[in-house]
């Protein structure tokens, strides 16, 4: 899996930074960032579900 | 088309719910047969259109052909707003688009991430200790809304805001006032303007004595770099206020209800606390308290299914139909705490307008359930259901009074 984000159109909802801590944070002006690009087997599952719930879906996911 | 004849031929919004824990009875046929279709909202008599499934609720809500701005023609108004008013009104973030949208967003934003909500945590467990202590010396029956369902979320929006809490029952009045469909545009407008009276000298004093708070913060970055006035700013801390506190006393006390009618459910978080998150999702999908709250005006043709919506028309994108679609939300109708896909729901909107606050509401009612299930076990309701007066005609569900004893 291969993960990539736009934050140019982060709205900071912070659902991904919730559910992924591992995979996404924020930073100090509350934007998104990508803390890994290739996140292990064990976090797909929250790592698509945050792609999925993003609410300007700027979580794009190649597998 | 005449307006009579629209209103006579189109079903009337807002739609009433039969039963005060589902949605309108309304909402499932139209998803079935018509997922696009109009009514005449009761306050205007104009129409709109209401969108009904998951999928489109989630595909009108992220289209950038749809505007949020209150004051163009053909916006869906579920309250009497005097024209002067609509005309004078300063937008909230809400009713904005981008790009102002966005500028005051990111001069919002730090003060809701993840990490300050964390770093909450502690102060807001001691705020609903404090208000769980005071109950417990009183003894029951108290009104749970009153004592701790609004007490909570408006001493945390203060201490954010850095808005004195001894000044909290003027502006909850206010407030509620606002969010009541069925009031007069006259007492609308007091509403608006007592809270901006007392708000506009509230920042004209953090302005010149800056506090650790929100609107200090926010003042001080638009020194630096200028993208309001201070009326906007004093529109700015009003909804910040009103938004913060209402909504989220309204659903402590209709998931407290909730979990009381479905002990089963409420014993199984007792004795393991880590199924309260999940609650809190499935809590929110469940009752969707802020249905209508997503208005929208098309500024292009949007077509969607077949269906055309033109530009210039309403649209009310509602979530508790999109969180009651038994194709995302499988055996919808039942509360479940345990149910995979709860944090699907749109309660918070979605989009570039979803709830800033979401994750502060989130852990509020984390705190707020666990911590008075636990103190206060044997928690029960103090009348019979059926004695309780819900808020069908509010912008945002609740229930108005909530007698509890133990």
């Amino acid at each position: 899996m291969r993960v990539s984000i736009d934050p140019d159109r982060c709205v900071s909802a912070g659902q991904c930074v919730m559910l992924a801590p591992a995979v996404f944070d924020q930073d100090e002006d509350g934007i998104v960032t990508l803390l890994d690009e290739e996140p292990p087997a064990e976090l797909h599952a929250v790592v698509r579900q945050s792609a999925s719930l993003c609410p300007v879906r700027l979580i794009q996911i190649a597998e | 088309m005449t307006q009579d004849h629209l209103a006579s031929d189109l079903p009337n919004f807002p739609m009433t719910r039969a039963c005060p824990f589902s949605p309108p009875e309304q909402y499932a046929k139209l998803r079935e047969t018509e997922p696009l279709s109009q009514a005449v909202l009761k306050v205007t008599g104009k129409p709109a259109w209401l969108v009904t499934t998951h999928e489109h609720v989630r595909s009108v809500l992220g289209d950038s052909r749809v505007s949020s701005n209150l004051k163009l023609p053909g916006y869906p108004h579920q309250f009497h707003i005097p024209e002067e008013m609509l005309r004078e009104v300063r937008l909230m973030l809400l009713s904005m688009d981008p790009p102002e949208h966005t500028a005051q967003r990111r001069y919002l934003i730090p003060e809701f991430t993840a990490r300050r909500m964390r770093a909450l945590r502690p102060r807001i467990q001691e705020i609903v200790d404090a208000r769980i202590d005071a109950m417990l010396a009183k003894g029951g029956p108290v009104d749970l809304v009153s004592s701790l369902a609004l007490a909570v979320p408006s001493l945390v929006i203060c201490e954010l805001l850095g808005v004195p809490y001894e000044d909290h029952p003027q502006f909850e009045e206010w407030s509620a006032l606002m969010m009541n469909h069925d009031i007069s545009p006259e007492e609308y407008g007091a509403a608006v303007m007592g809270l901006d009276m007392y708000l506009d000298k509230l920042v004209t004093a953090k302005g010149a004595e800056p506090g650790d708070d929100l609107i200090s913060r926010f003042i001080e970055k638009n020194r630096e770099e200028p993208i309001a006035d201070h009326t906007d700013i004093v529109t700015m801390a009003r909804l910040m206020l009103v938004g913060g506190h209402e909504t989220t006393a309204n659903m402590i006390s209709l998931g407290v209800l909730g979990l009381l009618e479905h002990p089963e459910q409420l014993d199984a978080i007792k004795a393991d606390p880590e199924l309260l998150p999940g609650a809190v999702e499935e809590l929110l999908r469940f009752f969707s308290i802020s249905d209508s709250g997503t208005a929208r005006v098309a500024v292009e043709d949007i077509e969607l299914d077949g269906v055309v919506i033109k530009a210039g028309e309403g649209i009310l994108a509602l979530n508790n139909s999109a969180n009651h679609d038994e194709s995302v939300f499988p055996d919808a109708d039942t509360l479940d705490i345990r149910r995979e896909e709860a944090r699907s729901h749109l309660a918070f909107g979605y989009g570039i307008h979803q709830c800033i606050g979401q994750n502060l509401a989130r852990i509020e009612l984390e705190i707020v359930w666990g911590t008075l299930f636990r103190r206060i076990p044997g928690l029960k309701l103090a009348v019979p259901m059926s004695e309780l007066k819900f808020k069908d005609e509010a912008l945002v569900y609740g229930v108005h009074e909530l007698p509890v004893t133990w």
